[in-house]
């Protein structure tokens, strides 16, 4: 059944991607729009199958790759961890591919948008069912495609362009860092598939390798390797900077990729290699600290944005950093918990942003908006579900996971845990903040669009706000009904085998701790709400001079930390510069200079001045012959003698 | 099919079909047409029969297979001695496969002496095979070198404007290195008394010190070819300059020969030295890979791009092969017969919308994909198998190098790691400025989508991207008995030694 579930969207997408011409665009739409909800439907049923009912299994399709002992096939593994990220994948992408009949209808090439979801939709699938470490790359290399492909669907835009390369090639940053991970796993386990590495692991735990000259404990090195990869995935600091620009694709894209599902694929790696996580404490650490140092760089940006979608792409970064810390501190079923309900609430976010847009025609800057919560009352309800379940006001999805995430945090042993609560208690306070801060600022005061533009605002189709209604009922009960299942006390069931988890472990412990901790973040989302409320809507003259009081801080803020100016300088125009030097320079002068060219040259002027040598005259023939007599003759004399 | 000779058959085929054209007679667009289409069948014929050592081929046995032998100048013991193992036997169906493919690319493209044009391809695929197949050294020296002489003509004769100048440099810096292998072929001969290339490998018994001497000549060789930096300069200037079918063939097959000379002669005859050596090829394919990745960024001229992409694609070849594992082994064959594929579809890919416009410079094209939305997906296509996405050719070839090379030294599986991104840097961009983008450029607005021509020409080639990409174990099993045998034989050696190693011996001069 998995089997049709994965690869029902690669039929819609061939379908609509090759055969546009002979379906038309709604062809294409109902030949991706069909299967992918009966591919939800079946994703649903096997959730059922596998994670509650614990039917967990694999299905080999065919030997994919065996050289030596790298031996690995094409598989579908499905256990609790897949079929959670299974039915999450396939039920938000249903809806994206919904309402995006709605969001596209004045695009000239839907075919081929459509045909991007599925296609992209496959390749998730096939990273989340992946019983090896290759497949899992084969599905994020997938995804990485479609989401270059989508970012950049509207080709005639330098801008998105530019952006989908720039998600390209940080992303390829990232997978480097898999790349030679998987290298790693299979250089000291012996094996590639999660099987055979994950049973190998204890028993090298306490071997060292040599990396990059440096001695270092093995499975550090492995844990840290792959974290590079899930670092660009998921977009954590210093990586993180192609999500933002990301937000040039077509809005549907954004809730889908960018923040429900490729972007949660680092998270679902990190949970799956759990097993040798679990030997690498350093990674570990590590893990944490950039997870807490993600949560809380990304909130301050997002405070700072004024564009809509930005303002969520950076909140999507901030939550990805929660997930990350929560893994860094063993607390893995906390960090597929948050990932589902995020998928829920944050795709709902998107989808609310973009029909905002619609409804504002393409306008995103939020300067440029406000008072228009009568025009749109469902979108305006719809965002604020999405907002308050990122909030985490109980009792929406995140409340129960971002909770849950924190109290791990705190319950860790050790400094990371400790500087990632309170990095994610700050984060906390700031996401509460700039969530109502784009609702106020969208929705009410005065309006500051064109009278034109506000004239023709209308709320949006149905088959857009259908979706939004699906996904805003996972982000009220998302968390309340999963709550036992992925941390409580059913969670050693429910997870089986497919995370490392044991009756002690860290969620254990966060079940257990003061009660101050459980209400802190709270206390901090219901006091970020207020004092948006307080320069928003009671005194909307203060965000100006708090501007103007901190101008330097707020401009290093709104600039985003300048980590594109570093990287643009650091990178990006020197490869360029060196390019060309080494080109003109080195290819050019110095070896054809020197080489061919040289000799060439060479060549030609001994032998000009060879030829000059053949003057004509006979005595000078006469002479150089006398002269070269004497030579010998000198030469044989004084040889003999000495 | 039992019992014939059937590799003298597909390698000397081509010639007979060469000796009809050159009886053609008649007015020049008869001949032009005839010579085309006796082209076409010979080596259509010729690749059908290539089919049958597919098939017939045993994947468990390390042994040369479909040998033929017979005396030739028995005065010094030389034979005709043909056959194929697991390395070599899939680099004579690239041939194969890619010489029809280049007659029908040029079948509009070449308009001038269409008749001398198709008995060059036909020649060269004979001298092609026939490397692949020699068992002797000078049988394989007659091959090795004979090939120059028709490449140089097709570059010579129908190539772009500085065509004399890169057909020059495309001579002297191959045959520089070639004068080198023919001394240290006839050293080997003095030394062992025989140029049969399996008794070689069964156990040559070369002493370390002349060891030394010999890798170095055959590497002088090999290098060119590959080609390694930094004698790689020769190829941008001729794929610019060679006609696109003589780019194809440039970089689908010859571009092998050196480093299956690599495989066949340095590592297994010469195996301390090429312990000794390692680190040197190692340095010099990471400076490969990053050096010519950036070049590549810089380039203005599709097909330069292209030819520096092919130089780094060969740094993966060059560093797996001298991982000595299992991995990066035949993820270096791997990425040979890849390249073969990915590259010369890429030269297709310039080569038609060269046809159209006749200019290569990236910045007179952009937005193609408004006209041309099937050569985009397909450019698509090819342009990820370059940069080795998952799920096509390129990445099966890169990564077991990268797996490989992990296990020899973490900084080699490091630096060549960076290629993924380097890679991806240009190819990405180029795809941008020349398929996205909005349309404005005058001469564009009228160009055509491709023919039925064009898309048989490149319909093959997309098959064989994902298959070898979807199930390449089809490609690794033939490979892996031959290449497990070299390694043991290799180790085998090493151990043998029991004089001190050459590295020993080095190091206390």
């Amino acid at each position: 059944m998995e089997v049709v579930a994965v690869f029902l969207p690669l039929i819609g997408a061939i379908l609509a991607g090759l055969f546009a011409r002979q379906l038309g665009d709604r062809g294409a739409q109902i030949a991706t729009i069909a299967p992918m909800l009966l591919s939800a439907l079946l994703s649903v049923i096997v959730f059922f199958d596998v994670a509650v009912a614990g039917n967990a299994r694999t299905t080999e399709l065919f030997t994919w790759i065996d050289s030596g002992s790298f031996e690995l096939s094409w598989a579908l593994r499905m256990d609790t961890l897949s079929a959670v990220m299974l039915a999450v994948v396939t039920v938000v992408s249903a809806m994206v591919h919904v309402y995006s009949v709605g969001y596209m209808e004045h695009d000239p090439s839907k075919p081929r948008f459509f045909a991007y979801l599925s296609l992209f939709t496959f390749f998730m699938l096939m990273l989340a069912t992946a019983d090896n470490f290759v497949q899992l790359f084969f599905g994020w290399e997938g995804v990485g495609v479609a989401s270059y492909l989508l970012i950049g669907f509207w080709y005639d835009r330098p801008s998105a362009n530019a952006a989908a390369i720039k998600a390209f090639l940080v992303n390829r940053v990232g997978d480097v860092g898999f790349a030679l991970g998987i290298a790693a796993v299979f250089f000291l386990t012996g094996a590639a598939t999660f099987d055979g590495a994950f049973a190998a692991a204890p028993e090298v735990a306490d071997s060292s390798i040599s990396f990059l000259g440096m001695q270092a404990s093995a499975l550090d090195v492995v844990g840290i390797l792959l974290f590079i990869g899930a670092m660009g995935k998921s977009a954590q600091l210093g990586l993180h900077t192609w999500l933002p620009d990301a937000m040039e694709g077509p809005t549907p894209v954004s809730a889908l990729i960018h923040a429900a599902t490729m972007v949660t694929a680092g998270i679902f790696m990190l949970c799956r290699v759990s097993p040798i996580l679990e030997y690498a404490p350093v990674a570990m650490s590590v893990i944490t600290v950039v997870g807490g140092a993600t949560a809380f760089f990304a909130a301050t940006v997002g405070m700072a944005q004024n564009d809509i979608k930005r303002v969520i792409a950076y909140s999507t970064c901030s939550q990805l950093g929660y997930m990350m810390f929560a893994i860094g501190v063993s607390a893995y079923g906390a960090a597929i918990f948050h990932l589902m309900t995020h998928a829920f609430f944050k795709a709902l976010l998107f989808l609310g942003a973009g029909s905002v847009i619609h409804a504002m025609h393409e306008e995103q800057d939020m300067r440029k908006m406000g008072g228009i919560w009568r025009t749109i009352p469902y979108t305006y309800a719809m965002m604020w579900i999405g907002s308050l379940a990122l909030a985490g006001l109980p009792p929406f999805a995140g409340f129960f996971s971002k909770d849950i995430v924190l109290e791990a945090a705190w319950a860790a042993d050790g400094g990371g845990g400790q500087f990632a609560f309170w990095m994610g208690i700050l984060a906390a306070f700031m996401t509460a903040f700039y969530s109502w801060r784009l609702l106020f600022m969208t929705f009410h005061g005065q309006s500051r669009a064109p009278k034109k533009v506000l004239d023709h605002a209308h709320e949006s189709p149905w088959v857009m706000l259908g979706p939004l209604v699906v996904l805003s009922i996972g982000a009220v009960l998302a968390g309340w009904i999963g709550y036992d299942a992925f941390v409580g006390d059913s969670r050693l069931a429910f997870w089986g085998q497919s995370i490392v988890q044991s009756d002690h472990d860290v969620i254990h412990a966060a079940h257990n701790v003061p009660l101050w901790v459980k209400l802190l973040p709270l206390v901090m989302a219901v006091s970020g709400i207020g004092l948006a409320y307080l320069m928003y809507m009671a005194r909307p003259e203060l965000p100006g001079r708090v501007v103007g009081a901190i101008k330097p801080v707020w401009r290093f803020v709104y600039n985003k930390w300048y980590f594109d100016e570093l990287y643009a300088f650091l990178f990006v125009r020197p490869a360029g510069a060196l390019g060309t030097f080494l080109w003109k320079g080195g290819d050019g002068a110095v070896i054809d200079g020197y080489g061919p060219d040289g000799l060439s040259a060479l060549t030609g002027r001994l032998s000009r001045r060879t030829s000059r040598l053949q003057t004509g005259y006979l005595y000078h023939y006469a002479f150089v012959m006398l002269a070269g007599v004497v030579v010998f003759v000198t030469w044989y004399l004084v040889t003999q003698i000495g | 099919m039992h019992g014939w000779p059937l590799l003298s058959l597909v390698t000397f085929l081509p010639l007979v079909g060469a000796g009809f054209i050159l009886m053609i007679r008649g007015e020049p667009d008869v001949v032009a047409r005839n010579a085309r289409y006796v082209a076409l069948w010979t080596s259509l014929i010729t690749f059908v029969l290539s089919l049958f050592i597919w098939f017939g081929f045993d994947r468990g046995t390390a042994a040369f297979q479909f040998v033929e032998e017979a005396p030739w100048i028995p005065q010094f013991g030389i034979t005709y001695h043909m056959g194929v193992d697991g390395i070599s036997m899939m680099f004579v169906l690239l041939a194969t496969l890619l010489t029809p493919i280049c007659v029908l690319a040029s079948w509009d493209a070449i308009q001038h002496r269409v008749k001398e044009y198709m008995i060059a391809f036909l020649v060269l695929e004979t001298l092609m095979v026939g490397m692949f197949c020699a068992l002797d050294l000078v049988l394989f020296y007659m091959f090795f070198e004979g090939v120059l002489i028709p490449m140089f003509l097709i570059i010579g004769v129908w190539g772009g404007q500085r065509r004399v100048y890169s057909a020059f440099k495309f001579f002297l810096f191959t045959l520089a290195g070639s004068v080198l292998m023919l001394l240290a072929i006839l050293a080997i001969y003095f030394e062992t008394g025989t140029t049969d290339i399996p008794t070689l490998l069964a156990g040559a018994g070369i002493p370390p010190e002349m060891q030394f001497w010999l890798w170095l000549a055959f590497f002088a060789s090999f290098a060119v070819k590959v080609p390694m930096w930094p004698v790689h300069t020769w190829l941008p200037d001729a794929h610019v300059e060679a006609p696109t079918a003589g780019s194809v063939i440039l970089a689908g097959v010859l571009l092998k020969m050196g480093a299956y000379g690599f495989l066949r002669f340095s590592v297994p005859m010469l195996p301390e030295a090429t312990a000794l050596f390692a680190p040197l090829i190692f340095a010099l394919s990471v400076v490969a890979i990053i050096y010519t990745s950036l070049v590549a960024l810089a380039q203005e001229d599709m097909k330069k791009l292209i030819a520096y992409s092919s130089v780094a694609h060969m740094g993966y070849v060059t560093a797996g092969i001298f991982t000595l594992t299992q991995q990066g082994m035949e993820g270096a064959i791997f990425q040979m017969l890849s390249h073969g594929i990915v590259s010369a579809a890429l030269f297709l890919i310039v080569g038609v919308i060269y046809d159209r416009i006749h200019t290569r410079r990236i910045d007179a094209y952009g937005g193609l994909v408004h006209r041309m939305p099937n050569y985009a997906l397909l450019f698509m296509l090819f342009m990820l198998a370059s940069v080795g996405l998952p799920g096509t050719s390129g990445f099966v070839g890169e990564f077991l190098v990268i797996v490989g090379a992990f296990q020899v030294n973490t900084w080699v599986a490091l630096l060549v790691a960076t290629g993924m991104v380097l890679g991806a840097a240009y190819m990405l961009v180029l795809y941008r400025r020349v398929v996205f983008g909005k349309l404005t450029k005058e001469s564009l607005m009228k160009i055509k989508d491709l023919t039925w021509r064009e898309q048989a020409v490149f319909a093959p080639l997309v098959v064989l991207v994902l298959w070898m990409g979807i199930y390449p174990v089809s490609f690794l099993d033939v490979m892996s008995a031959s290449v497990d045998n070299l390694i043991t034989n290799y180790q085998q050696a090493l151990a043998d030694a029991d004089t001190p190693s050459l590295a020993t011996l080095w190091s206390s001069k």
